[in-house]
């Protein structure tokens, strides 16, 4: 039984977060620089380059590192402090072991002997399986590739997922559906060149502020915007059209947009019938789908509509950009397909100007996701059910077939595994759920359950506390390796400083752990580069083959885009350039997508749309930013935004602390009362945990093909706060600003 | 002239409020751990609509002129400088004149500093760090030729009028075609209503923070 043995606040206050505000020499004394580490944040999918400072074995500072073609020294304020979290007082520099008293310091060969005892003990009672491990990409290629292999060949388990379940899946999934082929289709480079983007589902500002640069390019050259969002978020405020669209009903406006495109005749039909599959399909599926009839559903105007099917059918370029706001939804894929139908519709794609991708949030979520790290993958973006491609990655990794799991459980179904006893023991790195897993607290109550349960982090993240074992782990700044922008670009990570204290980098504890658990031959890497060197191998011949590429590259011709075959071959910016797909046929496939509803919509108890993302100031489940003082000072907490409409039939004003309940849970937050949301819905940012956790709200429900939750819907009610729920989100507010004991 | 330095140019109309050029600032090596630079919202609960200030560089800066103690220097390329320390007796004329609300007196070091458009790392030619960071370009640091070819339709312009006081600055602000000045209104005293009843208090009880 894993639950907490201290309150929470006793881990705040030992193991933080705490906010620090100065570098580690504080703000007087910076010793003299000794270099300069050319490297990229470890933040988003944009991966900007940065050059961290280092003297002393420790990072002091940054600077711009304009030569980076993609971001040209311009960082958003995460980029900016996140180098003071690498020596940050709440680094976690020893293993820990739980007692009764919270945890004590213990040696690692300790630590890692009972993390191997317990492997061994869980699977010879429950089976192979009932170890189960769950990952996130953002991590390095290396290391992610590493997992896919470690949980495969030295847990010996199926059942290893990954945090992209939680981000981006619904997108890869409607590529391949679309395309064979799992990423953006173009780099950012065709985005000035063209005449109009479409942005569906993405807060580009807040949540990759350094790609506003390339559409503030495009409109400098003339081209016109369309945002689609329930809320004006900084790029809709600038929108030519914003489609202020209800949530959940994404692909209902693209089917209505696609219905106007075929009655005007803006379809490019020689693409369709040539280079597509099911057309004919298509078009007679949205044959009834009338801008009207998507008003009713979309609470968008038909004659919006009308204008957004005309800005898209008449453009001679365009872009189509999309990211959360359409993917975590229980018709995540649907939607996608849906946007993907009208960038095919209309043939703009695999030519200059001529775009489309989804903005991959994590740092290294396109190849994060690529490797192997998957419940259903194996390296190069192979299946793991597809016999020639296990014959592939059996022969690199010297295996038989016997002895390569088959496709196991995705991340939501793990957690619902381990409430029926099915999951015994759980090897966690690089994702915090009590901050990101939906419905949180059934994932509390599984954690809850759990027998044993070993958490590799740099920090004790929230989920950390809840571990038998915690595992000090290294951040990006501490390792050599590569990793893949939203764009495909494959660029080069630096270790700029080596771990604090007696913590190792990832790459150590996962090979000292396949070690003890009988498997060194199969891990036989001297350095983190010979790891690359058998990715490159494993991914041969697969969709997303990295053959060609070596650090050399990424570092001389500043990221290399895959797919690329051998050493010679420059590269992929933009895909489909020979206007043929990655599917066998090499055609385009086109998919219906029938409109349905969410798992839960609004209805006469809970009669408003709870919709949930992210804020400019912090990164995922905030274990890194809302440590760093300038960044919790602008963004302290969660709050519930609201439309003054509804704030005034509710009765409720600016600033007054709000309750927001669903089915699942109840939430107490300050109101920000905006006319930037739909009267019908309120937003509340994710990055928060266990009592201030935006989805203690949202609904475990998931999209049937990519088995993602449903983070972006949800039926609430709001209603003023009771004084003792103020007076525990006073308590919990007050936590979030702790500022670190002094040294 | 050979001058070291490039112009600035803000454009509002780019800004996403995300605050990396204050971020940023305080990682100048001669003010550390202090931002020079302010990010507005405009219109707070209407708009998403954010605004960067730096020090705008006045041809006459205002904080100078009503310095008592001479203390403010404008160089030979028209950067103001933050207060002279032998100078300066912290009085505070030049934080309430200033009218872009940049210069701030430090109680601690008892003297006045602002925004000197990255100085250390200008005159090694260098971009400030505000316009080297910024996302959007909503700071930018260049020549106008420069800006001219990345933004055809852009306007620059370096004249305001606040009120009857007409002030030429350093720094440009992008605004729409066919504006050459911007007038600032300046409010008389005594324009507000003082003796407004205060909003009905409300039946339920209300908690805050």
């Amino acid at each position: 039984m894993a639950r907490l043995n201290l309150p929470i606040a006793d881990y705040v206050r030992m193991y933080g977060p705490h906010v620090s505000d100065a570098p580690v020499h504080g703000w007087e004394h910076k010793p003299p620089v000794e270099k300069l580490v050319k490297t990229h944040c470890c933040f988003c999918g944009m991966q900007c380059g940065i050059k961290l400072q280092v003297a002393q074995n420790q990072v002091v500072g940054f600077e711009p590192w304009e030569e980076f073609p993609f971001n040209e020294g311009r960082l958003c304020p995460k980029g900016v402090k996140r180098y003071m979290q690498t020596h940050h007082p709440d680094r976690l520099t020893k293993p820990l072991i739980r007692t009764t008293a919270g945890f004590r310091e213990a040696s690692w060969d300790e630590a890692l002997d009972l993390v191997v005892a317990k492997v061994r003990e869980i699977q010879a009672k429950l089976g192979q399986d009932a170890f189960a491990m769950m990952s996130g990409v953002s991590l390095s290629n290396e290391k992610s590739y590493l997992v896919g292999k470690f949980a495969r060949l030295a847990l010996k388990t199926a059942n290893l997922d990954y945090n992209g379940r939680f981000c981006m899946v619904s997108a890869g999934a409607g590529n391949k559906k679309a395309f064979g082929i799992d990423r953006a289709a173009n780099s950012w480079a065709d985005l000035p060149e063209a005449e109009l983007i479409l942005i569906a589902g993405s807060n580009v500002s807040e949540c990759f502020p350094t790609l506003t640069h390339y559409i503030w390019k495009a409109r400098d050259r003339g081209a016109r915007i369309i945002v689609v969002d329930p809320r004006v978020t900084p790029i809709g405020r600038t929108a030519d059209l914003h489609l202020a669209v209800r949530p959940g009903t994404d692909s209902a406006l693209n089917q209505a947009i696609l219905h106007e495109l075929i009655a005007r005749g803006w379809v490019n039909e020689a693409f369709v019938r040539e280079r597509c599959t099911g057309w004919d399909e298509l078009a007679a599926s949205v044959a009834s789908c009338t801008p009207a009839w998507a008003e009713t559903i979309t609470g968008v105007p038909a004659e919006q509509i009308c204008r957004a099917a005309k800005m898209w059918g008449e453009a001679k370029t365009s872009f189509l950009l999309h990211a959360r706001g359409v993917e975590q939804h229980t018709k995540g894929v649907d939607n996608v397909l849906s946007l993907i139908n009208l960038v095919l519709a209309t043939g703009r794609i695999g030519r200059k100007g001529c775009g489309y991708g989804t903005i991959t949030g994590q740092g290294n979520g396109q190849g994060g996701r690529e490797h192997g790290h998957k419940c259903d993958q194996l390296p190069g973006n192979r299946d793991i059910e597809n016999p020639a491609h296990r014959a592939h990655i059996c022969q690199v990794w010297g295996i038989t077939d016997e002895q390569l799991p088959h496709k196991g459980k995705t991340a939501v179904e793990l957690f619902e595994d381990i409430h029926e006893g099915k999951i015994g023991g759980f090897l966690n790195i690089c994702c915090n759920p009590m901050v990101s897993h939906p419905d949180m607290n059934y994932a509390r109550a599984a954690l809850e359950r759990l027998p044993f349960l070993c958490v590799i982090d740099f920090f004790m993240s929230e989920t950390a506390r809840y571990a038998d074992v915690v595992l000090p782990g290294s951040l990006h700044e501490e390792e050599e390796g590569t990793s893949t922008t939203a764009e495909g670009r494959v660029v080069r990570i630096r270790a700029a400083v080596s771990p604090p204290g007696e913590a190792r980098t990832d790459t150590w504890i996962l090979l000292e752990l396949a070690r003890r658990l009988g498997c060194a031959d199969k891990f036989t890497y001297a350095d983190n580069q010979e790891i690359f060197a058998e990715l490159r191998r494993a991914s041969a011949g697969g969709t997303a083959d990295y053959a060609g590429i070596t650090w050399e590259r990424c570092e001389q011709e500043m990221g290399v885009f895959w797919p690329c075959p051998t050493e010679g071959h420059p590269g992929t910016p933009r895909l489909f350039e020979d206007q043929r797909s990655y599917h066998p046929d090499g055609k385009f496939h086109l998919h219906p997508t029938a409109y349905r509803l969410s798992a839960e919509p609004p209805d006469s108890a809970y009669p408003i749309y709870l919709t949930s993302g992210r804020s400019v100031f912090h990164y995922l489940s905030g274990t890194q930013t809302r440590r760093i003082k300038f960044l919790v000072d602008k963004a302290p907490g969660p709050l519930c935004e609201m439309h003054p409409q509804l704030a005034a039939q509710l009765g409720l004003v600016d600033r007054q602390l709000v309750t927001v309940e669903t089915r699942r849970g109840a939430l107490t937050v300050p109101l920000a009362v905006v006319e930037t949301i739909r009267p019908d819905t309120v937003f509340v940012p994710y990055h928060w945990p266990e009592a201030l956790a935006a989805n203690q709200l949202t609904v475990r429900a998931l999209d049937p093909v990519s088995k993602m939750p449903e983070f972006k819907v949800a039926a609430c009610r709001v209603r003023a706060a009771r004084p003792d729920e103020a007076t525990q989100a006073r308590t919990l507010f007050a936590e979030l600003r702790l500022e670190a004991p002094a040294p | 002239m050979n001058s070291p330095f490039l112009d600035f140019y803000i454009d509002p109309q780019r800004c996403i409020g995300c605050k990396a050029c204050e971020a940023a600032c305080s990682e100048c090596d001669t003010h550390r751990g202090t931002s020079m630079i302010h990010v507005d919202s405009i219109d707070p609960g209407v708009s998403p609509q954010t605004a960067a200030t730096v020090c705008m560089h006045c041809e006459n800066p205002t904080c100078a002129s009503v310095c008592p103690a001479d203390a403010i220097k404008v160089d030979e390329y028209g950067i103001v400088h933050s207060s002279l320390k032998p100078r300066c007796i912290a009085c505070n004329n030049c934080e309430l004149a200033c009218p872009f609300g940049v210069p701030k007196i430090s109680i601690g070091l008892q003297q006045m500093q602002k925004c000197d458009m990255c100085f250390d790392r200008t005159s090694a030619g260098k971009g400030p760090m505000c316009a080297t960071v910024c996302p959007t370009g909503a700071l930018y640091y260049g020549t106008p030729a420069e800006l001219a070819a990345l933004r055809p339709e852009g306007h620059a312009i370096n004249l305001w009028r606040f009120g009857m006081q007409e002030i030429r600055t350093r720094v440009h602000v992008m605004v729409p075609m066919g504006i050459d000045v911007l007038e600032v209104d300046v409010a008389e005293i005594g324009d507000g209503d003082a003796t407004a009843a205060p909003p009905e208090a409300s039946a339920q009880p209300r908690e805050f923070l």
